[in-house]
């Protein structure tokens, strides 16, 4: 077996991860920020490593 | 007539194949812009720099540290540091000069985080790859990384489910340094490590190659757009850890129990498509990457796979969910705590730094011990 194989099977997992995801919760481009969140005008909301968690109702 | 076709052939394949890899690159970026939205078409694509930068120009944490340890060879640590300090002058004057729109890799110091770093970088040294390596080596047919991958996510999910309870064990507060003092203090730090290798490195080793030049500067390049797009630094193990909380949401687990994954941004992000949550997207990224450059090579997917022992499986599973649970303890991984938490004037990046290393130099000894490479 070459690394052909796992290589193709990362991606291969990668693509399925997104389609079952997509399938559950489909994304809405309507729905998008603005391009860049510098100049936006509005607080970064994503996920990251080095945050804890906000309590409710912040 | 054969004769004088076949090599016109052979040399069109190549040519064939990277042009098919570069549109199929651009279609996913495009595909994701469509369904998601610009930002997130942007992010994908910022993760494929990152990919293609770490794989195709070699830049990476867990090698070069390992390097350091055993042969005093600091090259690949010094693109580290220049690359983080690169960021440091753009990112941290943009984040202290902006009104919120762009935040910091910021986390607390504490008994937990400290234990975490070491011992992510322990077991960084027994996959030998770290938070982004991983990824890039998984994309590159990495059997060892393949494998490690999925425990990673199901790692990062876990210890973020127990974070709060490790968090409460004992932290400061926040400490960070901001403005052009914080962006004094970062390169001052910098500079005394680099030098501190320096003096370490025999004169053989005391050189930084253009190839680690040239991709400190692209992975700068790149994480300062990640900031800039998404408003956060390059991070890799929230992502991670999402998809692990996605599927065990899916499968009807139930995640109130957790302080973390209960909280309200969590339940926001779980609701919500992989294809918006920046940290997802350049994972992906890196990992299609990784597997342009790797395809792109002559021969670069052609290696046979190792044939490994049972035992160093086992640990290659065991070594990937540590790095997971860890990271998430140490908040961050090389990228999120050491480079992100560094380059945003975070204290934690220079502990996690610290405690890291050291677990590396015991995650070498393991790597041999676990025969995921012969006894030295």
């Amino acid at each position: 077996m070459t690394r052909l194989v796992t290589a193709s099977i990362a991606v291969l997992g990668i693509a399925v991860l997104v389609a079952l995801d997509a399938s559950a919760t489909p994304p809405n481009p309507y729905k998008a920020p603005p391009l860049l969140a510098l100049g936006s005008g509005t607080a970064p909301s994503g996920g990251f490593c080095g945050a804890l968690p906000e309590p409710a109702g912040t | 007539m054969t004769t004088l076709t076949a090599p016109r052939d052979t040399a069109a394949a190549p040519l064939l194949r990277r042009g098919g890899l570069v549109l199929a690159a651009i279609a996913i970026v495009f595909a994701a812009a469509l369904l998601a939205g610009g930002r997130f078409g942007l992010m994908l694509a910022i993760g494929l720099g990152f990919g293609i930068v770490l794989e195709g120009l070699r830049f990476g944490f867990a090698g070069p540290w390992r390097a350091m340890i055993l042969r005093r060879d600091p090259a690949g640590l010094w693109a580290q540091l220049l690359a983080i300090g690169i960021v440091t002058l753009v990112a941290l004057p943009m984040i202290s000069a902006g009104t919120g729109e762009l935040t910091g890799a910021q986390a607390p110091v504490g008994f937990a985080m400290i234990a975490g770093a070491f011992i992510f970088g322990a077991a960084m040294q027994v996959v030998l790859g770290c938070g982004s390596g991983t990824l890039v080596n998984a994309g590159s047919g990495n059997a060892v990384a393949l494998v490690a991958l999925p425990f990673f996510a199901i790692g990062s999910f876990a210890g973020a489910y127990h974070l709060i309870w490790w968090t409460d064990l004992g932290a400061l507060p926040i400490i960070s340094f901001s403005g052009w003092r914080g962006v004094a203090v970062t390169l001052l730090g910098l500079a005394a490590i680099a030098a501190l290798l320096w003096k370490l490195a025999p004169p053989e080793h005391r050189r930084l190659p253009r190839r680690l030049v040239v991709a400190a500067v692209l992975v700068a390049a790149f994480a300062i757009l990640n900031l800039i797009v998404s408003g956060q630094p390059w991070g890799v193990v929230y992502g991670l850890g999402l998809w692990a909380a996605k599927a065990a949401s899916a499968a009807g687990a139930d995640l109130s129990g957790s302080a973390f994954w209960s909280a309200p941004g969590s339940l926001e992000r779980l609701k919500s498509s992989i294809l918006t949550d920046y940290t997802s997207l350049t994972n992906i990224g890196i990992v299609l990457g990784a597997f342009l450059v790797a395809s792109w090579r002559v021969g670069g997917l052609s290696q046979k796979i190792p044939a490994l022992p049972l035992q160093a499986w086992l640990a290659a599973i065991v070594a990937g969910f540590l790095l997971g649970y860890s990271s998430r303890l140490a908040f961050g991984c090389n990228v999120g705590a050491f480079f992100s938490g560094i380059s945003t004037g975070s204290l934690h990046g220079w502990v996690w730094f610290a405690a890291a290393f050291v677990g590396s130099i015991y995650g070498i000894r393991l790597r041999s011990l676990v025969k995921l490479e012969p006894k030295p």
